[in-house]
Order: C-alpha cells, then structure tokens, then sequence
C-alpha cells in the first residue's frame, strides 16, 4: 500500500491572496483527499450588524471584500430596500449597474493576473494587471476611490456619473477591448496555458449542480444560470445571456471570465447609451421591519444578503452567503485525483475570497 | 424590482423529506443560515429556475439534534459544519464531519447564545 502523507497548504502560501488552510492527503504526488478550514480571518461582520445603524452600515458591508465591495454594498442597500418598500430612481439602477460591472472588469483582470503568476507566466501576468489598472482608473474618476467606491446607499447612490462622461467611458472601451484582446488571446490560444489548464479539475455538468457551486465555476460546466437574469437594478432593461463553456475544466472557467469581460464592456455600452435623466436618491423616513434575501451576481458568482429587522435603527440578522463559500464544496471535490503541482492552479480556479466566505 | 421569494415553516422531523422533494424537483442549495432571535431560525434556501424557496425550522435551543440534509445535497456539509462550528448545534449523520475544526475560532461556538457573552474574550482591549 502507498504511504499516505499530509501536507498542510496554507494559510500562508505564495498563490493565496487571502488564508484557508487545506490539510492535503497524499499517496505519492496524487491528492486523494483535501480537508478545508477557515477562521484566520473572521472578522464577526455580520454580528456588528447588531450594533451600527442599518443605514451607516452599508460602510461595512463594502469592506466585507476589497474586490467586490461595490456589489456587497448595493446587495445590502437592496436588502434594507426591499423591507422597507424603496423604490429607487432608475437613474440609480443604472448607475449601481455601471459600477457593478466595473467592479466585474477589474475582479476577473485580478483573477487573470493571479491565475498566470501561479502558472508562470509573470509578463502575461503584468500585462494583465496593466490592463485592470485602467478599470480602476475610470472607478477612480467616478467615485474617487480604487478599491472601496462608497457609492451605494440605501435609497440610491451617493454620487452622479454626468452623461458626458459615461458616453467618455463608453468610448474608450472601445479602444480598451481592442488592446484586452491582445492579452486575452494568449490566455486561449497559448499552448503552455492550456497545457496547465485544460483538463485540469473537471467538473461534470451534473456534479456541479449538486454541488451547489455558482458563477463561472457553475457556468463553465454547461448551467446558463447567472443572478444577473433577475433583473435587479439596470439588468432588466439589458440585453445580455449568461456566458457558458461545456468542458467543465479550469481552461473552460478561464474562457468564461474572459468572455465576461468583453460582455460587461457591451453592457456599460448599453447602459451609456440608455440612462435617463432623473434623481438619484430617495428619502429615507422610518425603520427596516420584516426580512428578505437579496441576491446579485458578484464577480465570483451569486451572493445572498439575509437581512432580518424589527423596526429598529439596528437589524436583528444579517447573513452573508458568499460565492466563495458556495464553491469551495466543488473545490474540495475536485482536489481529489489530481497531481500535488496542479493544487495552487485549482485553489485559483474557483476564484477564492477568503475575506467574502469569513466575514 | 424584487423577486417573488417563498418561505416555508417546516417540523424539524419533516425537513429530510422536504428537502428530498427540492432534490427531486431539481432545485439547486444556495445557502443554509441560521438566524438567532429568542430561538434559533435555521433557513434552508434552494433555487430552480430563479424560483427561491426557503424553508425553516425553529429550534428552541442549540442543545436540540436537527437532521443533516448533506445525504441528500452533498453540498450542505460545508454549511451544516459552520452552523455547528459557531452555534454549537448538533446536527445528526452529516456526510462529512470535521468535528469543530472547519471555523479556526478564539472562541468555541462563539454565536451560541450562552456562550456570546464570553465571545470578545480573545480580543485584547
């Protein structure tokens, strides 16, 4: 019989951003078994909840993640919004769903430079970040931050992107996706990128589902399921279909994300070209008194807000379910079979955020 | 423009069998939570076809065994092991148990009601 070896990966690891821990159970260089724990960065967010008026903390909400903050902040507003029966201006969704979408461009360019530092490819990877570093510009130019907007509040967005300016933006997309194309086409054609990620870490179209895994992990196995389709905020006057790949592997969750970015460059096109002219807040008068679940479709998948109030300043519950939380089932199933030198390119696949999943 | 989102009280020892008609119908687990107020609300949430439906247990205290659903979603261990890392519920027959150890916390169950009142003790002041 093989003598079986564990090797603990993390929390402190060169491909990880962010701190998990798999406790990795080798026979030879095969992983038979991969056993997660978190905790290194539980920040008890959902507990503060408690303690900070529900209007003030949708601060907090956008620091629950440096990647997706916008999209934790509007989750959030929109929870509170539906319990209290808001109606927010149209000008608003449209400009929550520019930023939404930003907030998309810039994540997956995050990921893509990540994904090709971990398979070495280091000028494919600066490429990639010179790239993202334009997104964060035009975020910089119209909420004056880079990595926390402060733009989202209940009732609409705190700040106004003038029609000039988003036609401006629209514009230079359009040089912008000609010279992402340039980088995108090494990811898809190169040979040695697909040599590591084709046919690495499939996930059956069925199994996946089970699995209960969401976003481009979801989508790269077949499942057209993208939050996005619910209409929230601008979407439903967007016309877009969720993009999906077949073969399961991390090169088909790859081509997903890149493919979302070229289509989150036709939706802020889109929505230049449709955003009326209005306010872009409502009043607030009284408190939250009842629950839903608010659910968007982040970077990494669906995310689901749980806000419980009772007719305070403070809600009673607030549960966050990340997508990064929802995935790591398919990673801890997909570990299994695979070479120990694969392990880093698989934790990557699924997109982690261990800031989301512990809150 | 909200979604049309439906919530179901369930017996605890009715909820396998639920949870096994969600399963059979198609619909997808999109998240376990539990909710403390003067009980314990655990919602089960599922999704098909962007039809969410939740169901939910009430439970008196964490002392009380509820049923693992991870025989039926395999996926529900991950959720079943964090409600029973921070609340301390006991949950019966999951499919993979990693018996306190998936949450890395100063303090053991820290959401478990009697145990909130010592769960700032590993922070310095």
């Amino acid at each position: 019989m093989t003598k079986r070896t564990i090797i603990p990966f993390g929390p402190q690891h060169p491909v990880l951003p962010e701190p998990i821990h798999l406790d990795l159970v080798l026979e030879d260089e095969l992983v038979v078994e991969a056993i997660p724990s978190i905790g290194f960065i539980h920040r008890g967010l959902e507990k503060l909840v408690e303690k900070k008026d529900f209007i003030d903390f949708v601060y907090v909400a956008e620091r629950i993640c440096g990647i997706c903050s916008f999209i934790h902040g509007l989750t959030y507003c929109m929870a509170v919004e539906e319990i209290m029966k808001i109606r927010v201006p149209e000008r608003a969704d449209y400009l929550r769903t520019v930023w939404s979408e930003l907030s998309r461009m810039h994540s997956h360019l995050l990921w893509m430079g990540l994904m090709a530092d971990a398979f070495g490819f280091e000028s494919l990877f600066m490429h990639t970040w010179r790239m993202r570093e334009k997104i964060l510009d035009i975020i910089e130019n119209t909420t004056g931050g880079r990595v926390i907007f402060a733009s989202a509040k209940v009732g609409g967005v705190r700040r106004d992107i003038d029609n000039a300016a988003l036609k401006s933006i629209s514009k230079s997309l359009e040089s912008y996706e000609k010279e992402l194309k340039e980088i995108t086409d090494v990811f898809i054609k190169d040979s040695s990128v697909q040599h590591r990620l084709a046919g690495v870490g499939v996930l059956k179209k069925e199994q996946v589902y089970e699995l209960g895994a969401v976003g481009p992990t979801l989508r790269a196995s077949g499942w057209p399921i993208d939050t996005r389709k619910l209409g929230y905020a601008a979407y439903k006057n967007i016309d877009f279909e969720p993009i999906i790949e077949t073969s399961g592997d991390s090169y088909a969750r790859c081509v997903v994300r890149i493919k979302e970015l070229f289509q989150s460059v036709d939706i802020i096109r889109q929505l230049a070209a449709k955003i009326p002219d209005g306010p872009i807040e409502v009043k607030i008068t009284g408190n939250p008194d009842g629950e839903f679940f608010a659910r968007t479709e982040q970077p990494r998948g669906e995310v689901i807000y749980y806000a419980k109030a009772n007719g305070t300043r403070f809600l009673q519950r607030l549960r966050v379910r990340t997508p990064t939380f929802a995935n790591i089932p398919s990673l801890v199933k997909m570990l299994p079979g695979s070479s120990l030198a694969d392990v880093p390119v698989l934790v990557l696949t699924i997109d982690p955020c261990i800031s989301c999943a512990e809150r | 423009m909200a979604e049309d989102q439906k919530l179901i009280s369930v017996k605890i020892e009715e909820l396998p069998e639920k949870v096994r008609e969600l399963y059979v119908s198609g619909y997808r687990l999109a998240q376990i939570g539990c909710t403390k107020t003067d009980i314990l609300e655990i919602n089960y949430s599922f999704d098909k076809d962007y039809n969410f439906v939740n169901l939910r247990i009430t439970i008196p205290s964490a002392a009380v065994e509820i049923p693992s659903i991870s025989r039926i979603y395999w996926s529900a261990f991950l959720y079943e092991n964090e409600i029973s890392d921070l609340y301390g519920i006991k949950i019966k027959n999951m499919a993979v148990d990693y018996k306190g150890s998936f949450y890395r916390t100063t303090v053991k169950y820290p959401f478990n009601p009697q145990n909130a009142a010592n769960a700032g003790e590993g922070i310095p002041s």
